[in-house]
This record gives C-alpha cells, sequence and structure tokens, in this order.
C-alpha cells in the first residue's frame, strides 16, 4: 500500500495536520502568525546549512528553525516592536537561505521543492519522521495543555497559579520549530505559516472551546490535505499550494456559515 | 498569624524605584484595601505580593501550603479564542460540574456555564473572575480594582459579594482600589500608597490623617463627607448617590 506515491503523500498530509491543528490554534489565539512566518523563512536558511555541512536537511532545518524561534521570543520579551522586527528577521532568513542555496547547483534547479514543497516526493523514511514528530508535537501541548491555555489567556492568572509563561512560550517555540522541519517536504517554507492558521481559523467559526476549535483544526487540516492532492492530481497543479487553496475555500466557508 | 508578609520590599523598573521600603501583612478573615492614586504602585505591590514581579530588595513569604487566589484588574480574551464559563472555571486546575455550578451560584451567576466568555459584560466577567478564584477554596483573595469599568450599582454589588465571601469562607482579602467610597465601606484597614506607605490603619483614621488628604487633595473630602453623610442616614436604595470624579480611571 505504501508503494503507491499518493498513498504517502496523503499520509503525509493528515500526519501533519495532527500538530498543526492544536499548534496552528495556538499560533492564531497568541496572535503569532508573523513568527510562524519568520520561523519558517529560516528553514531554507537551514537547508543551505545542512548542504554545505553534509548534515540531513530535516536536522539543518530544525536547528536553524529552532535557532529564529528562540532569537525571537527573546527579543519579545524584551519588548522590541515586534512586527518591525519579524519583518526583519523573516525576510532577511528567507533572502539569506537563498542566497546560500545558490551556490549549490543541484537544489538550484530544485529551489520550489523546497519553497513551495514536494509532497509527491514523500518517501516511506520521510512518512515515519512526519508522523512521529507530529506524534511528539502532539504529546508536547498534550502534556502542557491546560498550562499553555492559562498562560494564553492572561500570564498574570498562570504566573497566580504557579505556572511559568515563558516555559510554556517556550514550549510552543519548540514544537513550532519542530513542526517547521516536518512540514518543509509537505507544503513548503512559504507556505507553512498558511498550514497552521488557515485551518484554525477555519475552526473558530465552529467550535465553543478550545479543544473543539484544535480538534476542528486538524479535521480540516486533513480534509484539506486529501482535497490539496485531488485537486493536484485532477488539474496538475503543484500539491503544497493546492492544499492551501483548499483550506482557504473550507475558511470562506466556514467564515460565510457564521455571518448567515 | 499572618498569611503573607511583605518585609521592607523595594521593587524596580529599570532606574525607576516603584515601591520603596513596604511592609505589610495579612492576617486570616482581615479585608485590607491598598489605595492610592494612579502610578502609585498599588498594582506593583499586588503583583510583588504574587510574586509576579520580583523584589529588588525586602523579602515576600507566605505561610506553608498558603492558597492563593487572584482576580486580575481586567481580562481581555482575544476574540480568536472559543471558551465558554465552564470551560474557564476549569483552567488550570480542572474542577467538577457541581463545584462549578456552586461557585457560579455563589457570585450570582447561576446556569451561565454554555455562555462563551467574550460575550460577557464587564460585571459578569468579573463575577466569573471571582468564581474561578473561590473554587480553589482560597485562604488568601487578591482582587486588583475589581471593579473598573463596573457602574455604581454594580460595584456596590460586587463589593457585597465579597463580603459576603469573607464571611462564608473565612478567606483574607487584599483589594487595590482608588475608589474612596468603596474602601470606606468594604475594608477593615486600608493603607495609603505612594511609592511607600504613607498612612494606614482603620478607614476612618486614615481618612483623617493629613497625609493622606495630601494625597487625595480637596476634592475627595467633599466625597468623603457626602458618603460620611450617606451613611449617618438610611436613604431609600434609588436614590441617585452621589460620585466623585475619578481622575485616573484609566490606570495603565
Amino acid at each position: 500500500m505504501l508503494d503507491d506515491f499518493l498513498t504517502r503523500a496523503a499520509l503525509a498530509a493528515t500526519g501533519l495536520s495532527l500538530a498543526t491543528g492544536p499548534l496552528g490554534s495556538f499560533v492564531v489565539w497568541r496572535r503569532m502568525a508573523y513568527f510562524g512566518d519568520a520561523t519558517a523563512h529560516a528553514a531554507i536558511l537551514g537547508v543551505a546549512l545542512a548542504l554545505a555541512t553534509d548534515l540531513p536537511i530535516g536536522l539543518g532545518t530544525l536547528v536553524v528553525a529552532l535557532a529564529m524561534a528562540v532569537t525571537v521570543a527573546a527579543l519579545s520579551s524584551r519588548g522590541w516592536a515586534m512586527d518591525t522586527t519579524l519583518g526583519v528577521l523573516a525576510h532577511s532568513a528567507l533572502a539569506f537561505g537563498l542566497v546560500a542555496v545558490s551556490f549549490f547547483p543541484t537544489v538550484r534547479t530544485d529551489l520550489s521543492a523546497w519553497l513551495f514543497g514536494d509532497i509527491l516526493a514523500v518517501s516511506r523514511t520521510d512518512l515515519a519522521v512526519i508522523w512521529g514528530g507530529a506524534l511528539l508535537v502532539l504529546a508536547l501541548l498534550a502534556w502542557r495543555w491546560q498550562a499553555l491555555l492559562t498562560a494564553t489567556l492572561s500570564e498574570d492568572l498562570a504566573h497566580a497559579a504557579g505556572i511559568r509563561p515563558d516555559r510554556e512560550r517556550l514550549v510552543l517555540v519548540i514544537a513550532l520549530a519542530l513542526v517547521v522541519a516536518l512540514a518543509l517536504k509537505i507544503v513548503g517554507a512559504l507556505l507553512i505559516a498558511a498550514m497552521l492558521i488557515i485551518p484554525a481559523a477555519a475552526a473558530r467559526a465552529l467550535a465553543r472551546t478550545p479543544e473543539a476549535m484544535a480538534l476542528g483544526a486538524v479535521v480540516i487540516g486533513m480534509v484539506a490535505g486529501l482535497g490539496g492532492l485531488g485537486l493536484s492530481l485532477w488539474q496538475d497543479t503543484p500539491a503544497g499550494p493546492s492544499i492551501i487553496v483548499v483550506a482557504s475555500g473550507l475558511f470562506a466557508l466556514t467564515a460565510l456559515r457564521q455571518r448567515g | 498569624m499572618s498569611l503573607v508578609t511583605a518585609s521592607h520590599i523595594c521593587v524596580r523598573f529599570g532606574a525607576e524605584e516603584v515601591l520603596h521600603d513596604v511592609s505589610l501583612s495579612l492576617a486570616p478573615g482581615e479585608i485590607v484595601t491598598i489605595l492610592g492614586p494612579n502610578g502609585s504602585g498599588k498594582s506593583t505591590l499586588l503583583r510583588a505580593l504574587l510574586g509576579i514581579v520580583p523584589v529588588a530588595e525586602g523579602s515576600v513569604t507566605r505561610a506553608p501550603g498558603l492558597r492563593l487566589a487572584y482576580v486580575p484588574q481586567r481580562l481581555m480574551i482575544d476574540r480568536t479564542m472559543p471558551i465558554t464559563v465552564r470551560r474557564f472555571l476549569s483552567l488550570p486546575v480542572r474542577t467538577t460540574d457541581t463545584a462549578a455550578a456552586e461557585a457560579l451560584a455563589r457570585v450570582g451567576m447561576a446556569g451561565r456555564e454554555a455562555d462563551q466568555m467574550t460575550q460577557l459584560s464587564g460585571g459578569q466577567l468579573q463575577r466569573v473572575l471571582l468564581a474561578r478564584a473561590l473554587l480553589g477554596q482560597p485562604q488568601v483573595l487578591m482582587l486588583d480594582e475589581p471593579t473598573q469599568g463596573l457602574d455604581q450599582p454594580g460595584e456596590a454589588a460586587f463589593y457585597r459579594l465579597i463580603e459576603e465571601v469573607r464571611h462564608d469562607t473565612g478567606a483574607a482579602i487584599l483589594m487595590v482600589s482608588h475608589d474612596l467610597h468603596v474602601v470606606m465601606a468594604a475594608s477593615d484597614r486600608v493603607i495609603c500608597l505612594n511609592g511607600h506607605i504613607c498612612c494606614e490603619g482603620t478607614p476612618r483614621v486614615v481618612s483623617t490623617a493629613p497625609e493622606y488628604r495630601a494625597l487625595f487633595g480637596l476634592g475627595t473630602q467633599g466625597a468623603l463627607a457626602l458618603y460620611r453623610h450617606e451613611h449617618d442616614h438610611d436613604h431609600p436604595a434609588d436614590e441617585p448617590h452621589p460620585h466623585h470624579h475619578h481622575h485616573d480611571h484609566h490606570h495603565a
């Protein structure tokens, strides 16, 4: 069954949604959309560094994404003007990454795979990494769930209850870097943040509790993943962007339903 | 026996000293109000006692195993987060349906479990915050300007509720306020703060202290006079109450 590239692609997309659903909900609640962008764009730089040092691409991406995420989190806690800081960091990481990657001719021809993903080329090993990583992120979030929610609602309430908001923020930062490394192959660096935000935003309209929203985001992410693959196959469009197109369509539907 | 004690604490934000040499202690069952103008460090003192803000000098000690609950000045819930009253009451400690229903009934919000937090009015939100605080059966309840944004009847009702809580649970209550007439009605002890403790004592003692008058100026004396007048006689409940102007209503 896993011999079929479409089956592997479908499994990769559903596996990723397990992590992006709940994590994306936190990104929406805490207004970290740009934060996600900066971390994801840094992944391209990670690709370049991995190639230069002969390390596995996944590891390079993870390390650089983590470094970026920790830097941004540290700056934001020192009260920097986050909008500008993130804008500078996100786009320079992307630009540096693109320039650095151009030194490797083999990658240069295949750059769009890193920018927009290459889900149809997911191998069995990739699949194992994606599912393992997604389950790890899910377990991390489930373990810290109550504390994360409290700290997201109010840092003061969290403090008074003996929760350390900075530590909970670090949990999210680590989870975000992990998801970026996982999602690079599937939707590409440019659209990872979309995969986090759009399903969660679509689920918001249908949910009455945080848990329902996170679960809804998982389901919507899975539907978008499968629907995007279908669209890609039917119209011969790039798979990563097609997934986001379907996710946006679902977002529009739920938004309309809420209005109506 | 003291539940929470601050001894000679100083709090600094960078070079600025926000609190200087502040000492206080809280005994079981008493209602203490920290009173002061805008920027006097009231909220900072509360936050230092809670451990949210680090103290540069001095120390804060709590009785071992102390159960402490906090009602923040206001809670801004992002509209992107769907959350019902019931779910909120289970953060961060999960509570049973029965306990949640009891806590809501006590604050006059019975049966509102399914309401969305973002759709509550200011007064309802404060009541839910209080219900959540009570679920932990606190020995100390700290409230930071809990009636900000409420109208006068709502404010009076909220402080009656606080007194009931003290009566029923025996919890010590520490409040921050800039609201003079409320302080006079609801407190056993008033601490008048302006970076340091200017004066403290029973409401009556503090209201006649020269430091207090210097801090709050003439407008306040008018309000106090009106207040005393109100309480010397029994007025019908529907008569409009005199109201002094809050200079610092938009306290940051």
